[in-house]
């Protein structure tokens, strides 16, 4: 049994619902990340278990016991939010000796604990200051370390970096993910920055509608959408559209073309499908063993280590990154190009 | 031209202001004949009865701040925080006060809590003291509540709520820790008004027949020549050292000194 466990999970607020059926088990030490467009539920579902909203229905549970009939203050749970949400009238040693002091824990016991984390987060000097007195970035840092001092069972976190400016929020993302891995704490990172959710997760939750579309590892999740949605929000990712023609053989006419997949598709015969690779899968030439394809290119963009070209096929523009190389010829817009793609890059989605 | 007008109402409004204070300051120092003195001071000060009176009415106002404190910033939050939508109203019920004069307020609790009533609270020296106080505490409810709710205003009340909670406060520690000190400067701006109020007050304290300082004021203007005077300017100073308590106060607080 998983340590945290969302069996069915649901949320309307008055006729509209904005969670539905979501189910998720968590092991102990995991790092989790929802990702999904704005919108979708994913602070609705990362409050259910914080306690802040009641699900309308499902349950929650920690380690076996279940947790929705009790109050936010019950549950030991840490929280990190977009805002910081530091006590502005609280010192930042006071803001992470908060919680312990709330179970009124000895204070020789506080102290040693604050100075920890205040070592682990890097601000070991900064206790005697005021939340004011301190930048975005250390404001967070703060933040994490007061969710921590209370030793949680699961560490919550709702865009915790979205306030902060790029630089900042790529090396705290590595330092979040290491402190985490370090005290292995149980983990919900909820985020709409797909490269925060591939860098960071173990496992992530892509998020639409209200329902986990996906769960998978991000490897999982960036080579093998299982849908649509996952395949258009996570990457760059190019469709064409299809029929499928001989499922038996993998037979797929798409772009006037017809394209041997060389694999039994789910699919039948006439069903029409979306063809759908990253720009990376897709190289000039002919390769054996590949699928062979013509096009037309469109426009091509020079980015330094990679080129990106826009590439006509049968009337759909499809992305094809292909890598610099001294002395070759940069194509150009309007030549006629041999493409090929291995089968296996090649995804089948249906509706 | 224009510089010229402003200044002179600028001027206007100065004279306006200071020159009766100026006179009534004068008068005060006057009883003695042909030389200032603070003869009407000493007098005043050194009356038992201004001691008693003022003593009395400076406890009813901390009782009244105490109680209004615990009335106003619970509920301000909790409006805040639950119910926004009824904010507008709860805002009009706390203007109240400023409408209905104060005479009509007291004559109802004489109606409601006098000694053949199902709550005689009049019945009591107690029992009044506490009617006393209700009913400052209602006069001062509209600047209690609005300063208390500008002061949430400047604090995220619902994420920092969430925070203490998912740290496992309750309510009442984060009303006392969190909240109370974060709205603190403007409690006290709130209890300075309050305790002017209840310094000065006449209406209710003279009708539930209480030992308080405003009917002496009225007692002493009534019956006597310079000491009055002197004991407007004592009541003005007393006045102005709240205003500048506020001040002080507001300049103390060590978190929010750099905010914007
Ligand atoms: N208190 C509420 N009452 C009614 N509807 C709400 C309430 N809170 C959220 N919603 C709706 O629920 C849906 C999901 O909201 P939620 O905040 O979970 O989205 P999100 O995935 O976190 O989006 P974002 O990335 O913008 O933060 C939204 O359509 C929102 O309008
Ligand atoms: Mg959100």
């Amino acid at each position: 049994m998983a340590f945290l466990e969302l069996d069915n999970l649901e949320k309307f607020y008055g006729p509209v619902q904005v969670v539905k059926k979501f189910n998720l088990s968590v092991e102990k030490g995991e790092f989790i990340s929802f990702l999904g467009p704005s919108g979708c539920g994913k602070t609705t579902t990362l409050r259910m278990v914080a306690g802040f909203e009641t699900p309308t229905s499902g349950s929650i549970r920690i380690d076996g016991q279940d947790i929705v009939r009790l109050r936010p203050n019950q549950r030991n749970i840490g929280m990190v939010f977009q805002s910081y949400a530091l006590f502005p009238n609280l010192t930042v040693a006071q803001n992470v000796g908060f919680g312990m002091k709330v179970a009124r824990r000895p204070k020789a016991e506080i102290d040693a604990r604050v100075k920890e984390m205040l070592g682990i987060i890097g601000l070991p000097d900064l206790g005697a200051r005021y939340p004011f007195q301190l930048s975005g970035g250390q404001q967070q840092r703060v933040a994490l370390a007061r969710a921590l001092a209370i030793q949680p069972q699961v560490l919550l976190l709702d865009e915790p970096l979205s306030a902060l400016d790029a630089q900042i929020r790529v090396s705290l993302r590595s330092e979040i993910r290491a402190i985490q891995q370090k005290l292995g704490i149980t983990t919900i990172y909820v985020t709409h920055d797909q490269e925060e959710a591939l860098s960071m997760s173990d496992r992530i939750v892509v998020m639409h509608k209200g329902k986990a579309d996906q769960v998978g590892t991000p490897v999982e999740i960036y080579n093998r959408p299982a849908t649509r949605f996952v395949a258009g929000f996570v990457g760059t990712l190019n469709q064409i559209e299809g029929r499928v023609e001989d499922a038996a053989n993998g037979l797929v006419i798409a772009g006037g073309q017809s394209l041997a997949l060389g694999r039994r598709l789910e699919q039948s015969n006439g069903t029409s499908v979306a063809l759908a690779f990253r720009p990376e899968a897709l190289h000039r030439g002919e390769h054996p063993g590949e699928i062979g394809l013509t096009g037309r290119i469109a426009e091509v963009h020079f980015l330094g280590a990679v080129i990106r070209m826009k590439v006509d096929i049968g009337g759909t523009q499809v992305s094809l990154d292909s890598f610099n190389r001294a002395g070759a010829d940069l194509p150009r817009a309007g030549d006629d190009v041999a493409l090929s793609i291995a089968p296996g890059d090649v995804l089948v989605l249906g509706d | 031209m224009n510089r010229w007008l402003a200044w002179g109402v600028l001027i206007f409004g100065v004279l306006y202001f200071i020159l009766p204070l100026y006179g009534m300051a004068e008068f005060s120092l006057s009883m003695r004949r042909g030389v200032y003195s603070f003869d009407a001071y000493t007098k005043v000060l050194t009356d038992p009865t201004f001691q008693q009176t003022f003593s009395y009415s400076v406890m009813m106002a901390v009782f009244t701040i105490i109680f209004g404190v615990l009335l106003v910033v619970p509920t301000a939050y909790w409006v805040r925080l639950k119910m926004p939508e009824a904010r507008p109203f709860v805002e009009f019920i706390t203007l109240l006060p400023l409408v209905i004069p104060a005479i009509v307020i007291v004559f109802g609790y004489i109606r409601l809590y006098n000694t053949s009533s199902w709550l005689p609270l009049t019945g009591s020296v107690t029992g009044t003291n506490l009617l006393l106080m209700f009913g400052y505490a209602t006069l001062s409810l509209p600047y209690m509540y609005r300063a208390v709710d500008t002061g949430l205003r400047t604090i995220d009340v619902a994420t920092l709520t969430e925070a203490a909670q998912s740290l496992g406060a309750s309510w009442a520690t984060i009303l006392a820790r969190i909240i109370l000190p974060n709205v603190l400067v403007a409690v006290l701006s709130g209890a300075f008004v309050t305790f002017a109020i209840v310094i000065g007050e006449f209406t209710m304290a003279a009708l539930l027949d209480r030992p308080a300082f405003g009917p002496y004021m009225q007692l002493l203007g009534a019956n006597r020549a310079y000491e009055p005077a002197a004991l407007a300017v004592i009541a003005f100073a007393i006045t102005w050292a709240c205003m500048g308590l506020i001040q002080l106060v507001s300049r103390f607080s060590k978190h929010t000194k750099a905010q914007r």
